[in-house]
Parts: structure tokens; C-alpha cells; sequence
């Protein structure tokens, strides 16, 4: 177990490193510079000079390249171009709390949706209430995210004038967002519920607390729901990509100043640092949450515990 | 009934003819058939292919179809309601939205195809090359799997789109590049289940070459996962593309995709709703159907479900 997890580790490590270094280079091999064109091309040479020294941009890009990197294990991005002289740091600070608030609402709000959804689908299998969940659980897995939330926004923004879009300022304006990613999430969470509780409740020891004599609810609750809520764990990884890309999308339509939106905005103005600190923060975030979700899932499961070990 | 009396020369051995015994009374019928009847009985599947079939033909019959070309601007009529004389109405250049939706989902549709063809060609190489030649060799290669597995994605594609120039060919090579290292997993899976069957040890015993080994029974027998896979990858490509045109850095105006679509009808949510309406029903059938269709195809071909 802890050779596995010390293995894991270092891929861990060796994947962020072949991250930064692939963004690193890419970022560096683009046209233009991060700097508005007008602007800079009215300075002297010499002021144009002075601008790129003060930002590191007048050394050779392999200097640049270890030099970042020595940054980066130091907990240092660099300052953004786009946000004139920010570290990249703070402003990564400043935008994880929306970014945070929507996501973790979205996740919550989709387990719980989707597990009754899953649970009910089973329970009541090949009833019109089954066939609506399989069709919720397609809906949701196949309508891009993007798509949800225009919907969303056009109906409850536009149309009904419920809920606030387009704006930053309650506790309000976080609803929508939430709930367009959620959809996936539900999906995600429906479809995989339904099918484990399937097979769990074909399992002998249903059968054996129902000749116990246990109500169907207890059963459901103790032994079905228990079992087939395992499994859930090996497709939070999907999902945590599912909540993360979505958040581009979603964090652009509905102005939620967040990391997804804080991307998007970056890569349109060519701020290398920001892109950088970005794409190093969202896989560290990834591979982290990954491990995290093997790691425990070998842990609450004696049955699999052994099996990375014997590798 | 009436009452045959048994004679002694009634009886007699029944000659088995050797080569009648072997013979196989029904037509054989291969895999693929195979998967094709169940396939064929999955209702689900049958429609989500018919329209399929229907999209895809309109996607290349629609925009002829059309009295108007897909770029060409209108002063004139901008922003027309869908009505006789634009099925679908304008949007802001007067561009006749029919022709645009057509054309947006023959680009997407093909970007797709042809993303999900060399995810293909490079998975299926790279896994079966890793799982045949074995030892040092697949140590290596699952090493360099294993920490790109890693990575997101969706941010080496945009990466990739912000150093290339934008286009349909940026678009493709960006989301191969990083898509193919599932189907080089899963290939790889499958072929090592397969080699230690005794059905290859048996042909191995007969004496088959390793070269007919590899092109007779173990391709044929990957070929449903791969197929599977396949179904689900040009669905997602399709999301990718959308997406990436969504937030501005995919394809740009004036070609169109279904991604520019939505965005352009994005834009104009709150005056001309059609707009973003009928590229964003186009989507999600085609996101529906592929989905169905693949679940019935993992139905219909994947060997742990034979009986």
C-alpha cells in the first residue's frame, strides 16, 4: 500500500513536470507578444527594453524555463501581464472562492439529485419512473454543459426574470451557475447508481434480508444503497473533470469571476504567466484528486486493498 | 395408431458419414453479423442511427438544398424570423441560417470523424505495438501512458490552439494529439487479455504463424472495443470542438461550426433566441444519438455480454 502510494507520488510529480514544461514551451513559441502591440511599439527601445527585464522576458528561454521552474517549486507564478503586475498568486487567490462556491454546490447538488434519481430508477426498475431517470441520465451526459447554461440563463434570466445572470453580487447569483453544472454531475451520478444497485440488489444477501424479513426500506437504506454507493467513488474523477472544464464555459456566460473565466479571459490576452499558473494549478488540482479518490477507494475497500500492492 | 411389428432387420448401425458430422447446419455467421442482430434489436439504437442518418444526410444535402450559400451577407434581410424564405431566418450579416446549421454540422460532424479516425490509427498502433512486443519495450511506453494520463485534456488542446494557427486542421491535431491515450489503453488491455487465451495457444499449437495469429484472431476479436471507443470518442470531439468555439478560441467567423453557431446565437439571446436554438437542437441529437447508439453497440459487441 505505501509502495503504491509512494509510486503514484512520483508520477504525480513527473506528470506536472511534462505539464509545466509542455505549457512553458508552448507559451513562449507563440506570436506576439503579451503586451498590448499599440502601446509597446510607441516606446523607445530602450523603455521596451527596461519593460521586458523587469519581467524576466530578455533571457533566453531556457534561463526563463529554469528559472520558472525554481519559482514554481517555491510557490511562486510569476506577475500577470494581463492584470498589470499582480502575482499570479493572488489573483489565483482572489478568484478560487466563486470558482469554489459554484463548483462544490454543483457537486453536492448533483450527488444528492442523482443518488435518489439512481436509487429510485432501480428500486422501480422498468417503470415509467426508470425511464424517465434513463432519460435524464442521456440528456444529461450528451447536452454540453455550454449549451445548459444558455438554456438556463435564457429561461430563468430572460424569460421569467427569477434569478440574477451575467453578474457577480448575492449569494443568488451563484444558483444558476451551480445548477448548469450540476446537470452533468446528476447524469453522471444517476446512470452509474442505477446500474450498481442493479446488480446489488440481484446479490444473495438481498435476498437473505428479505427472507430476514426486513422492510423493503431498511433494506434499501442498510444493505443496497450502502454497497452501490462505493463504487460511486471511482467516477468522481470524471466528474471532478466534468465540474472543472465545464466551469470555462459556464464561469464565461454567467460572469462568475472564477478560475474558469479567469482562463478563458488569459488566453485571449496572451498573458503567459497567468496561463502558466493556471494550467499548473487546474492539473495539480486533477492528478491531486485522482490519487486522492484511488488512495481512499483502496482504503474503504478491503476487497481491492490488495491488489494494487501485489504490482 | 396402428401396431408395426418389429423385425430384426429394422435395426441396423447408422453409418455417420465423417464429413457430414462436421458439417455446420446454419449458416456461419461472423461477429459482426452477430452484433449487427442484436444491434438491429435494440430499438433504441435502430432510431438514434436513423437519425443519425438523417442528420448526416442533411448536413451534406441541406446547404444545396438552399436557395443561399452559407457566407454570403444580406444587408438587406438581417435578422429574419424562420419563415418561407429562410427556413431557419438570418442572423446579424443576413446569412441564412439553414445553410449556416447545414454546413456548421457538416464541419463539426467531419473534425469529429476525423479526429476520432487518428485517435484511431495512433491508439490502436501504439497499444497493440506495447501489448505485442512486451517486456522492455511495453514497460517503457506504459510509463509515457501513465503520466500523460495525467494531464487534462481540454487545456493541452487549448494550449495547442493558442500556439497554431486557428482552423480545421488546428482543431484536429490539437484534440488527437491528446485523445488517443485512452483507445491505446484500452487496446492494449484487451490484446493482453486475448494472447493468454487458449484459443491463441491452440492456433499457436496448430502451428499459425505469429503474423496470422496477430491479423486472425487478435484484431478481429478487438475490433468491438475499438469500435465502441470509437463511438464514444466522436461524440466528444464534437463537445470538444463546440466548445472550444464557444469561448472564442476554436473555429472562427465567417466558417461555421456548431460550436460558432451557438456562440454567435449566445450573443443574441435576448432579441433572436432562434439563433442559438436550432444549432443547439442540432448538438444535442447528435450528443443524443451517439450516446444511444453507442450504449447499444457495447451491448451488441462487447464479449463479456455474449451468452
Amino acid at each position: 500500500m505505501k509502495k503504491y502510494i509512494l509510486k503514484r507520488i512520483v508520477y504525480l510529480f513527473v506528470t506536472l513536470l511534462v505539464i509545466m514544461t509542455a505549457t512553458f514551451f508552448l507559451m513562449h513559441s507563440l506570436p506576439g507578444t503579451p503586451f498590448d502591440e499599440d502601446k509597446i511599439s510607441s516606446l523607445s527601445p530602450a523603455q521596451q527594453q527596461q519593460i521586458y527585464a523587469s519581467y524576466g522576458l530578455d533571457q533566453p528561454v531556457y534561463i526563463q524555463y529554469f528559472k520558472y521552474l525554481g519559482n514554481v517549486f517555491q510557490g511562486d507564478f510569476g506577475t500577470s501581464t494581463l492584470y498589470s503586475g499582480q502575482p499570479v498568486k493572488s489573483i489565483l487567490a482572489s478568484r478560487i472562492v466563486p470558482s469554489a462556491l459554484v463548483g462544490i454546490q454543483a457537486v453536492l447538488v448533483g450527488l444528492a439529485v442523482g443518488l435518489v434519481l439512481g436509487v429510485v430508477a432501480a428500486y422501480k426498475h422498468n417503470t415509467p419512473l426508470d425511464y424517465l431517470t434513463m432519460i435524464v441520465s442521456v440528456l444529461g451526459i450528451s447536452v454540453p454543459n455550454f449549451v445548459v447554461a444558455a438554456l438556463l440563463q435564457y429561461l430563468f434570466g430572460l424569460k421569467w426574470g427569477l434569478l440574477p445572470v451575467a453578474y457577480w453580487e448575492s449569494y443568488a447569483s451563484s444558483v444558476l451557475p451551480s445548477l448548469a453544472l450540476s446537470f452533468g454531475v446528476v447524469a453522471q451520478i444517476a446512470r452509474f447508481v442505477r446500474t450498481e444497485m442493479l446488480t446489488v440488489l440481484q446479490q444473495d444477501y438481498i435476498l437473505m434480508a428479505k427472507a430476514k424479513g426486513l422492510s423493503p426500506a431498511k433494506i434499501l437504506m442498510r444493505h443496497a444503497l450502502r454497497n452501490s454507493m462505493l463504487p460511486v467513488l471511482t467516477i468522481l474523477g470524471a466528474i471532478t473533470v466534468n465540474v472543472l472544464t465545464g466551469s470555462l464555459a459556464v464561469e464565461s456566460i454567467y460572469s462568475v469571476p472564477g478560475i474558469g473565466s479567469l482562463f478563458v479571459d488569459t488566453i485571449k490576452a496572451n498573458d503567459y504567466s497567468t496561463i502558466l499558473g493556471l494550467t499548473v494549478f487546474y492539473s495539480a488540482f486533477y492528478v491531486v484528486v485522482i490519487l486522492i479518490i484511488d488512495v481512499l477507494y483502496c482504503v474503504i475497500d478491503p476487497r481491492i486493498r490488495l491488489a494494487p500492492a501485489k504490482e | 395408431m396402428q401396431n408395426m411389428e418389429v423385425t430384426k432387420d429394422l435395426f441396423g448401425p447408422a453409418e455417420a458419414d465423417a464429413e457430414e458430422r462436421e458439417k455446420i447446419s446454419r449458416p456461419t455467421r461472423s461477429g459482426f453479423q452477430d452484433g449487427w442482430i442484436r444491434l438491429k434489436q435494440n430499438k433504441g439504437s435502430v432510431v438514434a442511427l436513423a437519425i443519425l442518418l438523417v442528420l448526416v444526410a442533411l448536413a451534406f444535402a441541406g446547404p444545396a438544398v438552399a436557395r443561399y450559400d452559407y457566407y454570403t451577407t444580406d444587408y438587406g434581410a438581417i435578422f429574419q424570423a424562420p419563415g418561407p424564405a429562410h427556413w431557419f431566418g438570418t442572423d446579424k450579416f443576413g446569412r441564412d441560417e439553414w445553410s449556416r446549421v447545414w454546413y456548421g454540422t457538416r464541419i463539426s460532424l467531419l473534425i469529429a470523424v476525423v479526429a476520432a479516425g487518428l485517435d484511431l490509427l495512433v491508439g490502436v498502433t501504439y497499444g497493440s505495438v506495447s501489448a505485442l512486443l512486451g517486456g522492455r519495450v511495453d514497460a517503457v511506453m506504459q510509463r509515457i501512458v501513465e503520466v500523460l494520463i495525467g494531464i487534462p485534456n481540454l487545456i493541452i488542446v487549448i494550449l495547442l490552439m493558442m500556439v497554431m494557427p486557428a482552423g480545421i486542421g488546428t482543431l484536429i491535431i490539437a484534440m488527437s494529439i491528446s485523445g488517443w491515450v485512452n483507445m491505446a489503453r484500452l487496446v492494449r488491455a484487451e490484446i493482453l487479455k486475448l494472447k493468454n487465451q487458449e484459443f491463441v495457444l491452440a492456433a499457436r499449437l496448430l502451428g499459425t504463424s505469429n503474423r496470422e495469429i496477430i491479423m486472425k484472431h487478435l484484431i478481429p476479436n478487438t475490433v468491438g472495443v475499438i469500435v465502441i471507443n470509437t463511438m464514444f470518442t466522436i461524440p466528444s470531439a464534437i463537445f470538444t470542438e463546440a466548445f472550444l468555439s464557444f469561448i472564442g478560441i476554436g473555429l472562427q467567423e465567417p466558417k461555421a461550426s456548431l460550436g460558432v453557431l451557438i456562440n454567435s446565437g449566445f450573443q443574441v439571446i435576448n432579441s433572436h433566441a432562434y439563433l442559438l436554438f436550432v444549432p443547439a437542437v442540432v448538438i444535442v441529437l447528435i450528443m443524443v444519438c451517439f450516446s444511444i447508439l453507442g450504449d447499444g453497440l457495447r451491448d451488441a459487441f462487447d464479449p463479456q455480454m455474449r451468452i
